[in-house]
């Protein structure tokens, strides 16, 4: 990677693991209520706070570019969209029916894999490395990060993932005109 | 308290604003003072709307309380703090409730990076312009769930109007902005940069207004925000979510009382807000007009005492009317009230021309003065042109704004490249062609 990018810290983190934890806390309870509201307002609503955490996180990682685009892609595009859908559900109908689809089986194997998971990630620490590592590290400072994203993006020289990136963009595209075309009858 | 004394005083003198230096005591005065600020604004606006639109249709407007109904915006907020506040038997409560704080935070929260002077900015951030956009298109969650959670047709109807127009708009208003943020990448760096204090100086290091850069390229793209900007504040003609000849109020029809009064700060402070942008982005912010061509120490001299006579100009006006108030008995209390108004102002004038104050409000008023062009500008497109219909409004925004916006985008990348382009694409195409010619021929 460029070291241009990659000046040191110039003042000290200002966050500290506390507003992790905090951030933490809000994401799993909104993430906890999404699923466990009964009505469908609500569960969007505490998906938006979730991802505004999640924004409030990525900030806390030195990655103010990532989220500001989070704030107006997820929690000011696509949650604007859900609510636009959602709100023409009727809801008296919907607090009768049971939202839970009982798949016992398949929830047990899933959730046990990710714990799996987790409890994996977790334990690499104990044998050596190193879990989080130090702040600052890898990072951009406030000031470059979007300057930093964009040459890793589109530079011609150190451009890693121009063509990732183009190729993303092209399966949204994609997307969008599937979407189009299973919508429309006649086109 | 020594040191807090120090504290405060490091600050002094730095050229850097409250936030980007660290200094928490005067990013809290700053905070304060734009909140401050914002809301006279918004009382201010208030009257001015209900006079000019009153003027303009042949009415008087306001005129029994206060002279010339000057205290109305007060009366009118005591009267909506004292109204009962109902909330609907069938309403989500607590939807009910947060609905109006959501619009009200992300209406005042986008003011933390608005640049009124170099250094009179709560913070100057990275992704300044970003965290605008973004913070600004939350409001749209407080519009649809204020009229979700009321339980009535109305509001629902409304906000499922302010959710598609509001959404619709955002991408047109996104790509002007875009134009805009890489004609500031013009530089020896070639880097562009999107905040907001970044963007007026790019503008001061360019000598010019993005407006009139690369024209007409730059007025189309100013006129693309001017238009989405209204769609997006949901004021006529694209007030389709509260349209009063359909909706009754459209999603605040079930709001009363002081939660009323929070859906109209916010609407008001989020126009306050996008002309902002607009003026930053396009209007060269908080520079003086001319400061490249008309320079020196006169025209600086010259340029600083505006706004001192300005406010002289305000408060003559009143003396003027001051005396043109009727001459009965009953009138005396208005007609000192009035003078006493014009004579703040006029104080408030020759105060402005003070050297220490004149050099520190300059940049400030500039900005303040370009936003309230745009205030007026709202003004004056309610009192003229009539309701979109529904259709129409979308139309305007996917098939002109949307491919208008986009043929912009690339043209401004191409007409800043136009060097490179013709070095490395049109020649080599050109000799190509006729070597190919040649061969065949």
């Amino acid at each position: 990677m460029n070291p241009a990018l990659n000046p040191p810290l110039s003042n000290p983190p200002v966050a500290t693991p506390y507003f992790f934890y905090g951030l933490a806390a809000i994401m799993i309870i909104g993430g906890i209520l999404v699923i466990t509201r009964k009505n469908a307002v609500h569960s969007a609503l505490a998906l938006i706070t979730t991802l505004l955490a999640q924004a409030a996180l990525y900030l806390m990682l030195y990655a103010p570019f990532v989220a500001g685009v989070q704030i107006i892609l997820y929690a000011g595009g696509i949650m604007v969209l859900f609510l636009f859908v959602i709100m023409l559900i009727s809801i008296e109908r919907q607090e009768k029916e049971r939202p839970f689809n009982k798949q016992w089986l398949v929830g047990m194997v899933a959730a046990a894999a990710l714990g799996g998971l987790f409890i994996a990630v977790y334990t690499t620490r104990t044998r050596g490395s190193v879990l989080f590592p130090p702040v600052g590290r890898e990072s951009y400072v406030e000031g470059q990060n979007t300057q930093g994203i964009a040459s890793l993006l589109f530079d011609l020289h150190s451009g890693t993932y121009m063509f990732a990136f183009e190729i993303a963009s092209l399966l949204l595209l994609v997307a969008i005109i599937g979407a189009v075309v299973m919508a429309k009858k006649r086109i | 308290m020594h040191d807090f004394l120090r504290y405060i005083e490091s600050y002094l003198g730095s050229d850097k604003t409250p936030g980007t230096a660290g200094n928490i005591f005067w990013a809290t005065v700053y905070v304060l003072l734009v909140f401050v600020g914002l809301s006279v604004a918004v009382i201010a606006m208030n009257w001015l709307e209900r006079k000019i639109l009153a003027h303009m249709q042949v009415r008087l407007g306001p005129m029994r309380v206060g002279p010339h109904g000057l205290l109305q915006p007060i009366a009118d907020a005591l009267k909506l703090l004292l109204k009962e506040d109902i909330i609907p038997a069938g309403a989500d409560k607590v939807v009910f409730w947060i609905a109006p704080f959501i619009v009200v935070l992300a209406a005042f929260t986008v003011f933390v990076v608005v640049p009124f002077g170099p250094t009179h900015a709560i913070t100057d951030m990275n992704i300044g312009i970003l965290f605008m956009l973004g913070v600004s298109s939350l409001s749209v969650l407080g519009i649809v769930t204020a009229g979700w959670a009321s339980n009535s047709h109305y509001p629902l109807i409304g906000a499922l109007r302010s959710s598609a127009q509001m959404v619709s708009y955002e991408v047109a208003m996104g790509l002007a902005v875009v134009s805009a943020i890489l004609m500031t990448s013009l530089n020896a760096t070639n880097t562009g940069t999107l905040s907001m204090i970044g963007i007026v100086e790019a503008q001061k290091a360019e000598a010019v207004w993005f407006l009139f850069k690369f024209f007409p390229l730059g007025i189309i793209a100013f006129t693309i925000f001017a238009i989405a900007m209204v769609a997006e504040t949901n004021r006529a003609p694209f007030d389709l979510p509260e349209a009063e000849s359909e909706l009754t109020a459209g999603f605040h029809t079930e709001y009363s009382g002081f939660r009323w009064s929070l859906f109209f700060l916010a609407e008001y402070s989020a126009m306050i807000a996008v002309s902002s942008i607009a003026v930053t982005l396009w209007l060269g912010g908080w520079l003086r007009p001319f400061p490249n061509l008309l320079q020196g120490p006169t025209w600086d001299l010259a340029f600083s005492l505006v706004p001192g006579l300005t406010f002289l100009f305000l408060g003559g006006m009143c003396f003027y009317n001051t005396a043109r108030m009727p001459k009965h008995p009953l009138f005396k209390v208005q007609t000192v009230g009035l003078a006493g108004f014009g004579t703040l102002l006029a104080l408030i004038g020759i105060l402005m021309f003070l050297p220490p104050l004149r050099d520190r409000v300059g940049d400030i008023f500039w900005f303040s003065a370009k936003v309230a062009a745009f205030m007026y500008l709202y003004i004056w497109y309610r009192g003229t042109f009539p309701r979109y219909r529904f259709d129409q409004l979308m139309k305007v925004g996917w098939k002109v704004l949307l491919p208008t916006g986009l043929a912009l985008l690339i043209c401004t990348a191409i007409w800043a490249l136009r060097a490179q382009v013709w070095a490395d694409v049109v020649i080599p195409m050109w000799t190509g062609f006729v070597d190919r010619l040649r061969s065949i021929f």
